[in-house]
This record gives C-alpha cells, structure tokens and sequence, in this order.
C-alpha cells in the first residue's frame, strides 16, 4: 500500500485494545505526549506502562505489534526500537500482535491501523522508542524509591537497573510490580543516536525465527476451534460474472458435506475438513451468469491499453515544451512496453476463520488494515463492530494481497457465517482460487518517446501510461485521487532523479471488471523498468556509459540518489557492461522514500537471464535492523526476478485465466538464486521503507545486462512471453 | 478402511478416505499443523515430511498407500542433522514469513542425514523443488553451509 494514502476514518472510540489478557507493566505511548498514558498492574501481575510493552514477573518483555508480521520483520523491528530505549537485553524481548484499535494502534501514516506502504518502522520509529523510554523512566523510578536513592544516579544496561554508590542491582521483572504504580512520564528524553546499542548493530536474531524454523509458528491457516467446519468457495470462472443458478444434489451426497449455499462471491460448500470440502468442489453443477463479465482475452487488452497509451491521456506533470523538443530533435527513439496481470503467488493462500457467538463474533486471519475490514465484517454479520475481535497472525506472504481495501475477503469470510448463523468456520481458498481471483499487479502499458540532440543529449521525454487505477472504487479514493489521477498508478515516472530540459508523463485511466491490487512496490513494478530501461537506450544512442551518464543527469538536489548510484558503482567495479559470456546492467530508483540501486551480471542460459550476482546500494536512512535491511532487499530481488523471467497471468479469448497454479505461475528456484551483496549507506535521516523497494530496480538492471549481452531489450514482460 | 501407520513415533489409526492426501490428515485430524499447504500438487514443497526415511511431498501422498508406513514431520525431525539445521536458520535469520519453512528444514535436514558435507551444486539440487515466495534463498544456502560446518566440527 502506498504511504501518501490518508483517508480521514472516524476512529472508533473503544479502549478495548487496552490491555487485554496482561499481566506487570503495561504503556500506550503515543498518548505520552499528551499525558493521557495509563499504566496498570495486570491480573499476572505483570508491569503494563503502556499499550505497547508488558514487563512480566519472569523478566520477559512483551512488546505488542501493531503491524502484521507478513516476513518483513515488524516483529523484530518494533521491539528493537522499545529494547533500546529501555536498554533491555535482546534475549527477554517478545513480540505479540497487538489487538485491533484504530487509535491506539493506528498507523501514522495512514490515519488508520493498517500495514503496507513500506511505513511499518518508519512511523513507529518515534512511538515505539518513547514507550520504551517511558517505560525505562518508570522503572528507574520504582527502582529510585525502593533503594531510597536519586534516580539520577541510576544506570540501566541490558535489562539490569543498577545502583554504583549503594551497589543495588535489580533486574526489569524484580521491579516491574512497583514500576506499575509509579506516574506515567509525560515527557521522555530519547536517546542520542551516537549512544544506540540495538539501532543499527549487527546484529539480533528475528524474534519469530525460532518458531518458524520449527513449525511453531501460529499462521491462520492452522487455527482450529471447536466443531469447526472447513468452507470452500467456487467463485466465477470470468471476471464479473455471477452465480446464475446451482444443483448441489451431488456435493451434499459425499461424505464429510455438511451444507452448500450460495454467497454474493460464489457456491460455498461446508464440510467437516478440507479434503471433504476441497473434493466436492468438482460436484457442484454451476450456471453462471456471464453478461457483466469480461470475456475479452489479456491479448485483447493490451490492444486497447496500446492505443490509449499512444493518444493524448490525462497529464500528470509537465516541464518546458516536450512536443517542441521532439519536433526539433535530431533523433527520437520510442518504445511501447508491456507487463502483464501479475498474481501475488503468497505461499499462504487467502484464509480466514471466524466464529459467530450469540455475543459477537471473532475472527482469526491475516488482515492488513483491520480498520476498513471490520465495519464491512460487522455489516455484514449483522452485529455491532464492538463485539467483533480481531486476532492477527502469522501470515505466509502478502505481497500486497492481504492489504485489501476493499475488503472482499473479509467480506465473504463474514458471509460464511453469516448464512450458516453460530458455529466457527475455516475459510480457505484453494491455490487455483487464489491464482485465479485476481487483485492483480495491473496490466500496463508505458508508451515513451525521447529526443537527442546532435551531441547526444536528451532534450525531452514523454511517458504515457494505460492501466487501471487500483484507488477508485475503494474507500481511498476521495482522499488519494480527489482530481481523478490515482498517483499510484504512475509512482516513479514522474518527479524522476533526473535533469532534462523537457518532460511529459501522463495517464490514460482504463476500465474492466478485472479487480487490481498493489502489488509489491505497486506502479513502481513497472515505471522502474520502463524509465530505467528506456533511459539506459537514450544514453547508448548518445554514445555515453550508463554509469556516468545517469550521474551526470542527476538533479543537483537528488544526492542520495547519487550516492546508492555511485556506492554500487563501485561495488562493482563497474567499467562498462564488460565483454564476454556475462554483462553487467545497473539502475537506480527510489521508492517509498528509499532510495536503490543495483547492478546485475548476467549470462544466456537457453535463451533467458541467469542472473549470476546483484550488487544493491541501499539508502533508507537510519537502518534500524541492518541485518532485515539485507533480508529485505534479498528478498525483493528473488520476488522481482522471478517475476520478470517467468510470470504474467493471461486470459484466453473468453476470459478464462491460463495460470492456475505455480506449475504454470512458476516462483524462482534457490538455483537461479543470484549471489546478492547489499551495502546499507550510513545515515541519520529518518528511517523510510524496505519492504518494496528492493523489488523495482532489479528487472530494469536484468534487461540492461541482457542487451548488453544480447543486443535484444525486452519490451515485454516476462522473458519467457518473449521467447515462447 | 482404517490405515496403522507411525507419525513421530507414534502408533496412529486413521480412519479417514483412502484418497486423502496425507498432509489434510496430518494436519485436520492429528493437528500436526507446521506441514503446510501451498498448491497440492507437488510444486512448491511447504508440505514435506519424512516418509520411511525419504522427503515426500504429503499433498500428493494418499492415506491409504501408507499401511505400516513411518512418517515423520518438523514437530519431530531431531537428528543431528535436523538441529544443526534449526540453530543455522534461527542464526542467520533464514525465515521471512516462514510458511515455507518447515519443508526448508526437512529438505535441507533429509540433505545433510545422508550427506554431512554437500558441494554447492548438491544443494541447489536438493533444495530445488521448495519454493519460497520470499526468496530468502541465499541464506538457506548459508544456513546449510553452516549446519554442514557444524556437523563436522
């Protein structure tokens, strides 16, 4: 999701996020600052200064999420921020999801509790650390008055709260029942960053690592309550069609059955386990209702998509006279590109669970912005939203699918239960469900034009893009697109890190029934590739190395681009693309307030990239987990990668999608996993994202070696649309 | 028609449809829940567990061809092996969301039982058929290099 999204929701007014289930010391610490903070001695006894940390008796510290663990490290991030202003030592530090409260919990950046965007550290770089200053202040407190001493004459280091003159040592747990009756700080010193001890070290073990490495680890998918009944829903085989009319005779006839019955989003059958409910899915007899559905194939799309792209669109920004640069250019190169539908392929494929009570209901999923799904789960059930509970967990992937503002999932979860009435049920689609049900990365056409000059310089550039906004028809809309131009569709094609005279990108909105999604990195998937591919022709047409003619392109007020540029240049040892059976193609993007570059090495293995190292040059300012920076920019470039050699979901002629599942959808393999080395730029800027931005510069860097190596760019993505 | 067979060491009885995969009986009826599901057709590997000694792909593995069998799942892998592979994952970090983890761990754990010390090119090979949507591959190689390290030691 994107970090400029800031719909005005109405927060609920509910302290029911307060301090559920706790014991010792408790904090909520954004409301520090307006001495509203509350502090509690649980029912364990713990220590509960806030509604973010919980010191218990045992000296554990629990530090509550309140972003979703989805593989990008919030879970270690957040309480590495508490543990070093509370200088605890690492190895008592846990982390819980936190409940669901918009206000409490909310992200900051977005107005809601919600993850996505790449904003999860950096909007709780400041609350979490004040918590645990705050609740550092109140231990140092209780100690103060026990020993009869001053506070200031008190140290605290690695979970130990020290005395040196009276020689008393106390640790968080031995103190943690008197810290809860002290007063809440209304104001905390932080720390200066020169005296970090966590922040930036290298480096501490994920705290959900253990249990994921032992199959521990609580997912949705393994929630069982009891008599729960498993669900799987048929949904249209076309986009926009509907369920006209259905025999259930056969699926309820098979053993393990328990009902069938029909949802707004399809058929769903009721059975006593999976396999029973997976089986009879082949049962049910289905007419559907196919005259609002899209039947045209993806080919068909890109048609229109191409034309629009090549006609005058809605201008999103605009320097000097680019239709006079052109005219007068002593040459123009231009080029269409395309990339297809692309699913987000989570390993976890959509699920949920939900329990319908006489009192309410609770629910047991992997929600990105619980706040917008829980008025559409409560209308749905029929219920007031303050007897509904949310219960976040591990999620096995999201990539941006499980940030669903329009809330379709929760919805047929909620409908589930809904027509069945009070029971617990597992909803689960199937892995062809999930490949199949869109929320695609969208389709999208760039259309660019340069013009040189006699020496080779770029003296305009025109982008015009064609795909669907992922904003309208949400609740984001009136806030993110209030003049009708959805920036997320377009993010990182315009105020670009370079300098010419005249510019011009624009954005032609299409429109089908095909439902679109953020996908990691969101438009930056595809206006990385095209400006950074594109821009790699312009300079080879103007005789100039890719290197330095992008630093010297370089706005003077771009200096962190400069520098990841500059950094990775030399990591490489970059002189040019190289000679031989491998070539070396860079790029440099920023995203989500990141900024990135990469250059690739690759070589012809039968006709496609084997990329054979990245070099990444990252500047996200302060790294806070060095060591998740690293993980994240890994990561981003295997999911870009493997994306960019194999994978697009396509319709045939009728409408129906060809990728089912990953035999056909295919991940990248651990072989044709490059050797990857990530320098992290030292910083003391505020920290910003690096969930996506590893992921843009990664496809433009593969196709600017492969040119060099083959002479051929791929205007179309996958690779393997180009060879087969 | 009931199937005997030992999962973790223990005698179990399902009494379930001979065509069920036994990743849906592991994990609906034993609550054996660390063995996942990804595709149910053998294409990414979130389901491997240890059948009489080899790694099998449970989602395509029918209950009803297992009379007498031995399966064994994360819960219970403990070879040497298997710890060392554990303790090189949780130290350099390996897991990102971790669904596909548990099938890492047996792979790489089932590599390392039957060879202690493999070349690069052997764990491509072995780890080739698990599929982590995070790509956190390179350090699955790292953590299996060290794990080999440590058996050694």
């Amino acid at each position: 999701m994107h970090p400029i999204l800031k719909p005005a929701f109405a927060p609920r007014p509910t302290r029911r996020g307060f301090l559920t289930g706790s014991a010792g010391l408790v904090l909520g610490l954004h409301i520090v600052g307006k001495a509203r903070a509350q502090s509690a001695a649980t029912a364990d006894g713990d220590f509960a200064p806030n509604a973010f940390i919980r010191i218990a008796p045992d000296n554990t510290v629990t530090v509550l999420v309140k972003h979703i663990e989805i593989g990008q490290g919030a879970n270690t991030g957040l309480p590495l921020l508490v543990a070093e202003e509370l200088d605890a030592d690492w190895s008592q530090m846990r982390a819980e999801q936190a409940p669901s409260d918009p206000v409490v919990y909310v992200n900051t950046a977005f107005g809601v509790q919600g993850t996505g965007g790449s904003t999860g550290l950096s909007n709780s770089y400041m609350t979490m650390r004040q918590a645990g200053a705050a609740a550092r202040a109140m231990l140092v407190s209780a100690a103060a008055d026990r020993w009869g001493v001053l506070p200031e004459g008190i140290t605290v280091s690695k979970g130990v709260v020290s005395h040196a003159d009276s020689g008393n040592s106390a640790t968080f747990g031995d103190l943690a029942d008197a810290a809860a009756l002290t007063p809440v700080p209304v104001d905390v010193a932080l720390k200066d960053p020169k005296d970090f001890t966590l922040i930036g070290g290298d480096k501490v073990t994920r705290l959900d690592g253990h249990a994921k490495s032992t199959g521990q680890a609580m997912f949705t998918i393994d929630v069982f309550r009891d008599d729960m009944e498993v669900v799987s829903v048929v949904h249209p085989p076309k986009f926009g069609a509907t369920v006209a009319s259905f025999n259930a005779a056969t699926a309820l006839a098979r053993p393990g059955v328990t009902a069938v019955r029909e949802l707004s989003s399809g058929v769903a059958i009721y059975a006593d386990d999976t396999y029973s409910a997976f089986k009879a899915r082949a049962d049910l007899d289905i007419e559907w209702d196919e005259s609002g559905a899209e039947t045209r194939s993806t080919d068909a799309i890109i048609e229109e998509f191409t034309a629009a792209a090549r006609a005058p669109a809605m201008v999103a920004e605009q320097t000097g006279d680019v239709d006079a640069a052109l005219a007068g250019a002593d040459r123009t190169i231009e080029a269409d590109y395309v990339f297809p539908y692309l699913a987000h392929a989570a390993l976890e494929p959509m699920d949920g669970v939900i329990e319908l009570r006489d009192d309410g209901a609770e629910i047991w999923s992997g929600i990105q912005i619980p706040t917008i799904a829980e008025p559409v789960i409560a209308g749905t059930l029929g219920i007031d939203p303050a007897t509904l509970t949310v219960n976040t967990m591990y999620t096995g992937g999201s990539f941006g699918r499980r940030s669903t503002p329009v809330s379709h999932f929760e919805k047929e979860l909620a409908e589930v239960a809904a027509k069945a009435g009070p029971g617990a049920y597992k909803l689960l689609w199937t892995r062809e469900d999930d490949m199949t049900g869109g929320y695609y990365r969208p389709l999208t056409v760039h259309h660019l034009r340069a013009g040189l000059d006699a020496a080779g310089n770029i003296t305009g550039w025109l982008n015009t893009i064609a795909n669907q906004s992922i904003v309208a028809g949400t609740p984001f809309e009136p806030m993110v697109m209030p003049e009708g131009m959805d920036p997320t569709a377009i993010e990182g094609s315009r105020d670009m890190a370079y300098d010419w005279p005249a510019n011009r990108v624009s954005w032609a909105q299409m429109k089908n029934p095909v439902p679109v999604l953020w996908w990691r990195s969101v438009g930056h998937t595809h206006t990385a590739y095209a400006t950074e591919t594109f821009l790699d022709q312009a300079l080879l047409a103007g005789g100039k190395d890719t290197v330095q003619g992008r630093l010297d392109l370089l706005k003077s007020d771009r200096p962190r681009d400069r520098a990841v540029l500059e950094r990775v240049a030399e990591m490489a040892n970059w002189s040019g693309p190289g000679t031989g059976d491998r070539r070396m193609g860079v790029a440099l993007h920023r995203s989500f307030g990141s900024y990135v570059a990469q250059i690739a090495e690759v070589e012809d293995r039968g006709g496609l990239p084997h990329v054979t190292r990245v070099w990444c040059a990252v500047d996200c300012g302060v790294a806070v987990t060095p060591d998740v920076v690293r993980a994240q920019m890994e990561g981003g470039i295997g999911y870009g990668l493997g994306t960019t050699l194999f994978d697009e979901i396509t319709m045939a002629e009728g409408g129906l999608v060809q990728q089912r599942n990953y035999d056909s959808y295919r991940m990248l393999a651990l072989p044709e996993m490059p050797q990857i080395e990530v320098s992290i730029i030292a910083s003391s800027e505020s920290p910003t994202g690096v969930g996506e931005p590893g992921t843009p510069p990664i496809a433009p860097a593969v196709s600017n070696a492969w040119r060099a190596l083959t002479g051929a760019m791929p205007y179309r993505l996958p690779y393997r649309a180009n060879s087969v | 028609m009931a199937v005997n067979l030992t999962v973790n060491g223990k005698d179990v009885t399902l009494d379930v449809d001979p065509d069920m995969p036994l990743l849906w009986a592991l994990r609906d009826h034993l609550r054996l829940t660390g063995t996942k599901y990804g595709c149910g057709i053998a294409q990414c590997g979130a389901c491997t567990v240890m059948l009489d000694g080899q790694t099998r792909r449970s989602c395509v593995t029918p209950v009803g061809t297992l009379d007498g069998a031995k399966v064994e799942t994360i819960e219970a892998i403990e070879s040497e092996a298997a710890k060392a592979v554990q303790a090189a994952w949780v130290d350099i970090n390996v897991p990102q969301c971790g669904y596909c983890q548990s099938g890492q761990v047996v792979t790489a754990a089932a590599l390392l039982d039957v060879n202690p010390k493999p070349t690069d090119a052997e764990i491509d090979n072995a780890m080739a058929g698990n599929v982590c949507r995070c790509a956190t591959y390179t350090r699955i190689r790292q953590a299996i290099r060290q794990a080999s390290d440590t058996l050694e030691a």
